[in-house]
């Protein structure tokens, strides 16, 4: 492999570029067996942004964000129509090679996943994959991991100790630096936030900000407050619909929806 | 205060019945336990007292005359570790089938049907069937089909747990694992295997203990060997089969040579059970 894959995404500046879309999410319906999880879903993902996903649970904001790196492709019975243009090209198309598709999305979860190894293995494993590095090379890369997601300091002295031996707020960092170590081009945030006490919570919500200078970030959550600070656009969804989409500014303020308004405004769901 | 003396009625039934119920449990208890004692104090009684350096040094002997079991050991072992590295592997790629890749087929159903049927078979079925496929095709007994043999027998008990093993490691993880693009091969290797591996390895010892003393599949293939012999090719003595000669027979030194062997595959199975169970709880702890 040469030494640049296209893996590799190159850093941009945030600094006034205009919205483009990185994602564009058209006509997109979901089925888990017969179940219709999503109902012709359109919005786009706009490049070093971070979109939230907000509803009520089962208005299938994990089910849109688990189709942008065909997650759900794990599962039997699960299927996806429509069309997610990811730089032209349909990601939800049978030819897609999903590890090269993962490696572009990445995504962290709701409950902390560390692998069963030392916290460097944890993040060189999956950049040994797809790079061939030296050893310093490979030092480097990890400790640019863990220092993107804020970690490094806290760790620096014991990285071979066990990834699952953190405190549960450190090893959704170490999965966040993970993530970004094998330079994806979108982060997807599955309620990164849920399981985590209020200060580990804090530092995830700095780290987003900090992130979204490189990255495009799409985040799933539950709390709303979060949402206003994190996000740049919103999309409220229910029952499987995209309500409506715009800047998180103007739905947290003036939406256009009354059953967005109701939602958050804490009305219903 | 009637109410109340009505209430410490049933308050003293409620204890008598939870008396009776300790009490039994109790008693079971002991009975088992009991039985157990019973069997490991007959075997050390017995046993121990035959327990010496020719019984790791010399051969079986006619009766009458000095020997050891040397050769019975010797066979045991090599069968038993051949066993293990004929079964070990298809087993662990069965249950890693299972686990992984067919989870959600027809497939893996039926063949955890079949599995659990095999777990449960007879072990002289197993031998008769091995004497059918080998032993009578090749017109003589061996080693190598004592192997096959205790190997059939090792593969369900170690499909059984790696596939529960591998079900245990959580899903989030095989997800995590996508999620940054490790292809499913690797996953399972490098770290669905790393977080079941004590299991496993619990799986595989405790298989070990199972054929350590097993007598009826070598009966009808490995045979007997009053002599050394490492040809896998020809008979091979075993410490349960030289226990059932020996035991059988009417010469009280032989009887003797019996008791002891007895006492050795008991030791050596309590001490793997014994380790199996510090490895896997070692495993559930981390």
């Amino acid at each position: 492999m040469t030494a640049v894959s296209p893996l590799v995404a190159r850093p941009r500046e945030l600094s006034a570029v205009p919205d483009t879309e990185r994602l564009t999410i058209k006509n997109l319906n979901f089925y888990y067996g017969s179940h219709q999880a999503l109902k012709n879903v359109s919005l786009p993902i706009y490049s070093h942004r971070v979109t939230a996903f907000i509803g009520p649970s089962g208005c299938g904001k994990s089910t849109l964000l688990r189709v942008l790196n065909r997650m759900y492709d794990l599962y039997p019975g699960m299927r996806a129509e429509g069309e997610v243009a990811f730089d032209g090209e349909d990601i939800l198309s049978p030819r897609t090679d999903l590890n090269l598709l993962r490696a572009r999305v990445g995504m962290v979860f709701q409950k902390p996943t560390p692998f069963p190894m030392s916290i460097y293995d944890n993040i060189a494993f999956s950049i040994g994959l797809y790079e061939r590095l030296s050893d310093a090379d490979m030092n480097d890369r990890v400790e640019e991991a863990l220092r993107a997601a804020a970690l490094w300091d806290e760790v620096k002295d014991k990285l071979q100790m066990n990834g699952q031996s953190l405190s549960g707020g450190q090893q959704q960092r170490l999965c966040i630096a993970r993530t970004v170590a094998v330079r994806p081009e979108v982060i997807l945030l599955d309620e990164p936030c849920s399981a985590l006490d209020p200060l580990s919570t804090a530092r995830i919500e700095e780290l987003i900000h900090d992130l979204r200078k490189r990255y495009t970030i799409c985040i799933v959550t539950h709390n709303l407050q979060q949402a206003v600070r994190v996000s740049d656009y919103t999309a409220f969804m229910y029952l499987g619909e995209l309500v409506e989409f715009g800047t998180t500014t103007h739905i947290f303020s003036a939406p256009d929806q009354p059953r967005t308004q109701d939602y958050i405004t804490g009305r219903f769901g | 205060m009637d109410s109340l003396a009505f209430d410490r009625n049933r308050f003293r039934k409620r204890r008598r019945s939870s008396a009776l119920a300790m009490g039994l449990c109790l008693v079971a208890t002991l009975i088992g336990l009991g039985c157990l004692a019973a069997v490991l104090l007959t075997l050390v009684a017995k046993g121990f007292s035959g327990l010496s350096l020719e019984i790791f040094t010399k051969m079986t002997p006619p009766p009458g005359s000095d020997g050891g079991l040397l050769n019975a050991i010797a066979g045991s072992v090599v069968m038993t570790v051949l066993g293990v590295v004929i079964g070990t592997p298809i087993a662990i790629l069965a249950g890693t089938y299972m686990a992984e890749y067919g989870r959600h087929s027809r497939l893996t159903l039926v063949i955890r049907f079949i599995n659990d049927i095999l777990l449960s078979a007879p072990s002289i079925v197993i031998g008769l069937f091995v004497y059918t496929i080998m032993v009578a095709p090749m017109h003589h007994f061996s080693a190598l089909a004592g192997a096959v043999s205790l190997a059939i027998i090792v593969i369900p008990v170690v499909v059984r747990t790696t596939e529960d093993m591998l079900r245990l490691v959580p899903d989030q993880l095989r997800e995590a694992a996508a999620s940054v693009g490790i292809p499913r091969a690797i996953m399972i290797r490098k770290i669905a295997y790393k977080a079941a591996w004590s299991g496993i390895i619990t799986g595989v010892l405790l298989a070990i203990a199972r054929i350590s003393g097993e007598t009826a599949p070598l009966l009808f293939t490995a045979l007997n060997n009053q002599f050394w012999s490492t040809n896998v090719n020809a008979p091979m003595a075993s410490l349960p089969v030289v226990i059932f000669q020996f035991a059988l027979s009417p010469y009280s030194d032989w009887q003797k040579f019996a008791w002891t062997g007895a006492l050795l595959i008991t030791m050596t199975v309590l001490a793997l059970s014994i380790f199996a169970r510090a490895l896997g709880a070692r495993g559930a702890t981390r």
